[in-house]
């Protein structure tokens, strides 16, 4: 039985690891995103 | 439209969470024991609906990056750059999960942890080939140049999937035979096929799931390079 737990431990350790690297790398680009699309409307409004 | 496919990604996302339950059930409880003289062999055999699965989605994986690399190669399209790699790192990780849940399996089956038998020695080629093709994007900065380099190895990669494949037919090996197998002898019998196919289907979706967030990751990271270039210019 201990193997069979190993075995299913290591699979969902995989599945939930790529879940949760493209979690993360999601939430950086979107907080990049953000950040770059404020930059673009900064430049974009005309100074006073 | 955007809002559209976030509510679509979402319910595939619950209904491959919800197969790949189901699946957890059959393999470790709803489906019979196979029939074997040792107690160790019979519980660790529950091991394989999971394995097998996670291997062909594999290989499922490595063939769209083949189909993608052959495509970008016609159409020079980003989009096809984009799958590929999407398909290569998912199908990399899962062959990782075929080789360590295969090798847990060895151990009480054959009594150790790996042998370089055709098929495993096979296997852990692949996965190492597979490794090179994503070093080989990470190593290069020019993504036009990324995107042919990685697009002719993609083609030249998949050569080792159906030689992976073949491999227990056409060599001598320890790895047991599913089809064509008798169940004592390591094939599946016929009232283990519901669970060993419904496995197959879950893990088929959760492939598909994961292959539609990991396109999306890279269509954002190409809107945030977009953006950069703007404030350059």
């Amino acid at each position: 039985m201990t193997y069979v737990v190993a075995a299913y431990a290591v699979l969902w350790a995989v599945s939930f690891w790529l879940v949760f690297s493209m979690v993360w790398r999601q939430r950086k680009l979107q907080a990049e995103l953000h950040m770059l699309q404020q930059i673009v409307e900064n430049e974009a409004t005309p100074q006073k | 439209m955007k809002r559209r496919n976030d509510t679509w990604l979402l319910l595939l996302s619950s209904l491959s969470a919800a197969l790949i339950l189901v699946a957890l059930y059959l393999a470790l409880a709803g489906a019979p024991d196979v029939a074997a003289k040792s107690d160790t062999f019979r519980i660790s055999y529950r091991i394989i609906y999971f394995h097998v699965s996670t291997a062909w989605v594999g290989f499922l994986a490595f063939f769209v990056t083949f189909l993608a690399s052959v495509a970008y190669l016609r159409t020079q399209a980003r989009k096809w750059d984009i799958v590929a790699l999407a398909s290569a790192e998912i199908g990399t990780l899962f062959m990782l999960g075929v080789l360590v849940s295969g090798s847990i399996w060895a151990r009480p089956s054959w009594n150790v942890w790996w042998i370089w038998d055709v098929r495993l020695t096979i296997s852990l080629v692949q996965f190492l080939v597979y490794v090179g093709y994503l070093m080989l994007r990470g190593s290069v900065e020019d993504p036009a140049r990324r995107a042919s380099f990685a697009a002719v190895y993609g083609v030249v990669a998949f050569i080792a999937v159906p030689i992976n494949f073949l491999a227990i037919r056409l060599w001598r090996t320890n790895h047991p035979l599913m089809f064509g197998a008798n169940a004592d002898q390591g094939g599946l019998g016929p009232n283990m096929m519901f669970a060993f196919f419904f496995s197959l289907i879950a893990f088929t979706v959760w492939y598909g799931t994961l292959m539609w967030h990991r396109v999306r990751l890279e269509h954002l990271r190409d809107d945030v390079e977009q953006l950069k270039q703007q404030i350059v210019k």
